[in-house]
């Protein structure tokens, strides 16, 4: 047995380190260690709750719009009133803008470049993947980054700028959306289709969206889409058995998200296996048994964060949370399998869970199915109406806001005293994929997902190991905050 | 442009991220019509290295350091994006660095005498930042700043191999016009010591402040503010806009495209300034006896004070109606003209 430590893990977010005890080219087990600390929850006590606003966005640079709107809940929770109906589709239009632009800098700046390593030299097809994913010089690098760009340009007419918007306000946001700008974003988001259709899926998203089963998925791979970039990872996929590797630990969440006045788009739940039940929030909780961190009560409404650089047996900045004391996986798979959508259902059940594959499609059919929800919220916007509305925020009280960034669930949950904030605690997506053990000894997902991973010859060297890390998309930043 | 780029040596940019949330590397990949790698590749900066988006990764990653760190690679550029976090205790173990067995810190003292250039990316490799807001819990600092002073992780007399301090790209996130012509103009040798501002900022964008173009312009000169979030007008006397106290081209050039905080119907929360985080209550402006304590910043309080009565006692219908509501509600007509 050997010992490896390796890092910097990067092309995620932030950065990370895993320690891989390996035997005989098989991984025993896996400690993912969070090497950053910047203490949010520290700096948000004592301040007034709106303060939130300004300061909990700048926990990641990434998902910015998500913790906005994470705070903006618990703030609008805690005034106890709802958002003008405008504000809540501007407010979905950003955080899926975000989420999309999340997915796709995600699929082709992260995670396709490891395809075009030369480990992978020899292999069919080589030349033609790294041509177009090898990392800065490719050419997917080139034409993805003009095509982002333009898609954010919806955060300067409807949220002034990104990332690090005030405009998301508990009663909605801060600028009405006029005629002409409506169209604006409108042609913004058709812009943004045409480079779908052209190089992610080869074909109109409509038949993106209409994708049910494996069944269909092959098909088109094997056809209409054959020269897209979805088809190429497919194909990467099948030769290499990524639907075999990186299985979760089971129970997917969501806390749902893009919210209307039917509910939300996508729906709240965890799901095992094929039942889906509703989530009770009072039954997370964290836990520090392997955290630098000083032990305290579980949830967050209660818990402290008080770091502690010399502990025994402690390897991570992140805390370890647990649902009903299980480890939970979260992101894109997790959130449309609790939403049922077929495709990713039938992954689920073919796979006997979530995959390095699952994950993937996961996230490229959600970019197809928000990009398709942009028009209709832009649609519904009724101009002559208000965008925002004024909530008194008591001084005293209680709130949490649950709410889903591009990476999986994000709580802030939030105690306000004689018009302070007395406690603020987040669980951010990547605190949940990839926390550390806990008390009993349970890995994180992330830590289960890479034990008993095949590695071969090449050791803590296997492109494999890179493929399952990304797969789940992680942001440093936000995991220990 | 190009053909004078290619004629001289390459230009090699390692980039860094400490206690950042990775904004910067968003803001930095957001610029160029033709996306960010090809404008990086028609001035010729390689990238040496970058966490997000270089392939190498693991212990490739740390060869390509420890080159640069021993002299072996030079390096014209750094870029550093996030706070430098010092604690606990000077350990700076609230920054480990991946599969080093160093801190972000410790790489951070290596690295910068080697560079010709260093330049620290974002208001919390400058001074701080959010990070280094009360209580500070990690000790958090800029590559050459604690706050407004100087001093932070290198210390007041570092200069990097061209003689220059720390070039402080200050913004939370900056623009990414900022990163982008400040990484140019340095590959191109334009930079010098008078091109930077008493705490190191870029001239170009920080010889004016973010208030001047801002479209609330009207309702700024007539005192006619917005009492609450979405009203279009002029956010300083009621909610917290620090834009005449803040420095930044900010409403000179688009954001996201066609953006900017106060066209984004919210305040200016001067984060160009160092210090900014410490600011308590963001929406709302610190006011003694009806007026705000901070004044723009070169005027003198009694001719704003007196300005301001003035202004307010002559504005038109119009601008004090529309400044009260998220949308236009009277437009501009000629004074004595019948009503529509």
């Amino acid at each position: 047995m050997s010992r490896t430590i390796v890092g910097p893990f990067n092309r995620v977010e932030g950065d990370l380190e895993v320690a891989l005890d390996i035997d005989d080219g098989r991984i025993r087990s896996a400690e993912v260690t969070t090497t950053l600390y910047r203490g949010y929850e520290q700096l948000l006590d004592g301040r007034v709750p709106l303060d939130a606003l300004v300061i909990a966005p700048r926990v990641c640079g990434i998902c910015s719009v998500s913790q906005s709107i994470a705070a903006a809940a618990a703030l609008r929770e805690l005034a106890g009133g709802r958002a003008a109906d405008n504000g809540a589709l501007a407010t979905n239009i950003a955080h899926a803008a975000e989420n999309v632009a999340d997915h796709l800098t995600h699929f082709y700046l992260f995670f396709m470049p490891d395809f075009a390593r030369a480990e992978y030299a020899g292999r069919r097809g080589f030349e033609a993947t790294a041509k177009r994913f090898k990392a800065v010089t490719g050419e997917a690098a080139r034409d993805v980054l003009p095509a982002r760009r333009r898609l954010l340009e919806i955060m300067g007419v409807l949220a002034g700028k990104w990332p690090h918007s005030l405009a998301f306000q508990p009663g909605g946001t801060t600028r009405a959306v006029g005629m002409g700008e409506r169209v604006q974003l409108l042609s913004l988001v058709a812009e943004f289709q045409t480079f779908l259709e052209s190089a992610l899926f080869g074909v109109a998203l409509d038949r993106v969206l209409a994708l049910e089963s494996l069944a269909e998925l092959d098909a088109f791979a094997d056809g209409p889409g054959r020269a897209s970039d979805f088809a190429a990872f497919l194909r990467l996929a099948a030769d290499l058995r990524l639907d075999e590797v990186g299985r979760g630990p089971g129970p997917l969440m969501s806390f749902g998200a893009y919210h209307g006045a039917d509910g939300p788009l996508f729906a709240r739940g965890l799901r095992q296996g094929d039942e889906v039940a509703s989530i009770d929030a009072a039954a997370i909780g964290e836990d520090v048994a392997y955290s630098w961190m000083r032990e305290g009560a579980a949830h967050p409404f209660e818990a402290e964060t008080v770091p502690v650089a010399q502990k025994p047996g402690a390897y991570s900045w992140a805390k370890a949370p647990r649902y009903r004391g299980q480890a939970v996986e979260v992101g894109a798979f997790a959130r449309q399998a609790v939403d049922g959508h077929p495709l990713i259902v039938d992954l689920l059940r073919r796979d006997g869970g979530s995959s390095v594959r699952g994950r993937v499609v996961a996230r490229l059919i959600e970019i197809a199915a928000l990009t398709h929800a942009l028009g209709g919220w832009l649609r519904a916007l009724r101009l002559k109406d208000a965008f925002c509305r004024q909530l008194e925020i008591p001084p005293d009280g209680r709130a949490s806001g649950l709410v889903e960034a591009a990476r999986g669930a994000l709580g802030h949950w939030l105690v306000a005293r004689a018009g302070k904030i007395a406690r603020y605690q987040i669980i951010a997506p990547t605190t949940w994929n990839f926390s550390p053990r806990d008390r009993e000894g349970r890995p994180g997902p992330l830590e289960g997902a890479l034990a008993g991973l095949e590695v071969g010859a090449l050791g803590a060297r296997a492109p494999v190991i890179q493929h399952v890390v990304r797969s789940f998309d992680p942001c440093m930043v936000c995991t220990a905050h | 442009m190009r053909e004078q780029a290619s004629a001289q040596a390459r230009f090699s940019m390692l980039w860094l991220q400490a206690g950042s949330c990775g904004g910067c590397t968003m803001a930095a990949i957001e610029h160029g019509e033709t996306g960010w790698f090809g404008e990086l590749e028609a001035f010729g900066v390689d990238l040496a290295w970058h966490p997000s988006l270089s392939e190498e990764t693991g212990e490739e990653a740390l060869a390509i350091l420890e080159r640069i760190a021993s002299g072996a690679t030079p390096l014209d550029l750094l870029c550093v994006e996030g706070s430098i976090l010092r604690g606990p205790d000077g350990s700076g173990l609230f920054n480990r660095f991946g599969g080093s067995g160093r801190t972000a810190l410790d790489w951070l003292k290596r690295i910068a005498p080697r560079a010709r250039y260093c330049v620290a990316v974002g208001s919390c490799a400058a001074f701080g930042g959010v990070p280094a807001g009360a209580p500070n819990p990690t000790d958090a600092c800029g590559l050459q700043y604690d706050g407004a002073f100087p001093g932070g992780a290198l210390g007041e007399d570092f200069r990097s191999r061209s003689g220059l301090p720390v070039i402080n790209v200050a913004g939370c996130a900056p623009h990414p016009g900022w990163i982008m012509e400040t990484i140019v103009a340095l590959r191109m040798g334009d930079f010098a010591a008078d091109d930077l501002d008493a705490i190191a900022r870029p001239r170009f964008y920080a010889k004016t402040l973010a208030h001047h173009g801002c479209e609330r312009n009207e309702y700024y000169e007539f005192k006619a503010s917005a009492e609450k979030l979405s009203d279009l007008g002029c956010l300083m006397e009621h909610l917290g806009c620090k834009a005449t106290q803040a420095v930044g081209d900010c409403n000179q050039r688009g954001w996201s495209g066609s953006g900017s905080c106060t066209h984004g119907g919210y305040p200016c929360i001067a984060c160009t300034s160092p210090g900014f985080e410490a600011t308590r209550s963001f929406l709302e402006t610190p006011m003694v006896g009806g007026i705000p304590v901070n004044l723009p910043l070169d005027m003198p309080k009694a001719w704003f004070v007196a300005l301001a009565a003035l202004s307010k006692s002559a504005t038109p219908k119009r601008v004090s109606r529309n400044a009260r509501s998220d949308r236009v509600v009277q437009e501009p007509r000629r004074a004595g003209a019948p009503e529509a």
